[in-house]
């Protein structure tokens, strides 16, 4: 079973490439959010909104970085994440996720977290403070 | 305008961690990890249920401020955080409400930026705090324009 707590300072939790960016990615996630802008899914309404193509709803970039995080949600949980959107996600992009660990203290372990896409661009970009503290089992 | 309506609060909404909504949720965002879907693997774990994912109650019913009218189209999310206090359980029932924050403008290369920040907030039926959450949406000068009443 892997484990969180003995990451150490520097060491990177994961890195995770993502297939292409695929319409229907987005599609799912607008049923699954609620999120129905059509800037995600549809293509003249995008254009309307002066952007090239449909993008990634950010949340839904968001929402897929945490998942480096997913196997260890047993031995504690994200406590905070903290986000700034940076740059546009298109159909096609190829997103790489990364989390890092640069802080302990006591029962956090703060991490430094990034979308990054295929041209090396931070898209998204933040800190997840991941805590190990058990106390507030129920 | 957007000014006067700093501090505006919506009334609460109760909302229910729906194991179907959440499931589907992990599946759309490509983490369709055990501790949120399967029931057994939930019912192993520390929290002895699933649990939702950190970014799963963006999709939940915050109700409405009356006096906050904003497009549907042309705005921007600049930044988005969470704050638990422990995770969110499959299946239990929440009241959930939010706040607009703040609103200020800056000027930049592309004209005059609005930014609203709301916070919205997840209690369960004790009125304990679960989750509070953080949003800045940026406003540009035409989406503001379709604003003025």
């Amino acid at each position: 079973m892997s484990t969180i707590s003995n990451l150490e300072k520097g060491e990177t939790l994961g890195s995770i490439q993502l297939d292409p960016v695929h319409r229907l990615d987005l599609i799912k996630y607008a049923g699954a959010s609620g999120d129905f802008n059509p800037i995600h899914t549809i293509d003249e309404e995008a254009k309307k909104a002066g952007l090239p193509q449909i993008i990634a709803h950010g949340m839904w970039t968001m929402g897929n970085l945490a998942k480096i995080f997913s196997p260890y949600m047993n031995e504690g949980f994200i406590q905070d994440y903290s986000i700034r959107f940076r740059g546009m996600v298109f159909v096609g992009d190829v997103i790489t996720l990364k989390a890092t660990l640069t802080e302990r203290e006591s029962d956090n372990m703060i991490f430094d977290v990034s979308a990054v896409n295929q041209n090396k661009v931070e898209v998204l970009k933040g800190q997840i403070i991941f805590k190990t503290d058990h106390k507030f089992i129920i | 305008m957007l000014k006067g309506i700093i501090g505006k609060k919506s009334k609460k909404v109760k909302n229910t961690v729906e194991a179907g909504a959440v499931k589907n949720f992990a599946f759309s965002i490509g983490d369709p990890s055990p501790l949120y879907i399967d029931e057994v693997t939930g019912k192993k774990s520390r929290y002895k249920r699933r649990i939702a994912p950190p970014t799963f109650p963006f999709t939940l019913d915050y109700g409405v401020i009356p006096e906050l009218h904003l497009p549907t189209k042309g705005l921007i999310h600049g930044e988005q955080s969470f704050h638990y206090y422990r995770p969110l359980f499959v299946g239990e029932e929440i009241f959930c409400h939010f706040e607009i924050k703040d609103y200020y403008e800056k000027f930049g290369n592309n004209g005059s930026m609005g930014f609203l920040v709301t916070k919205r907030y997840g209690e369960d039926l004790n009125r304990d705090l679960i989750y509070t959450d953080e949003q800045i949406l940026i406003l540009n000068e035409v989406v503001r324009k379709g604003l003025i009443l």
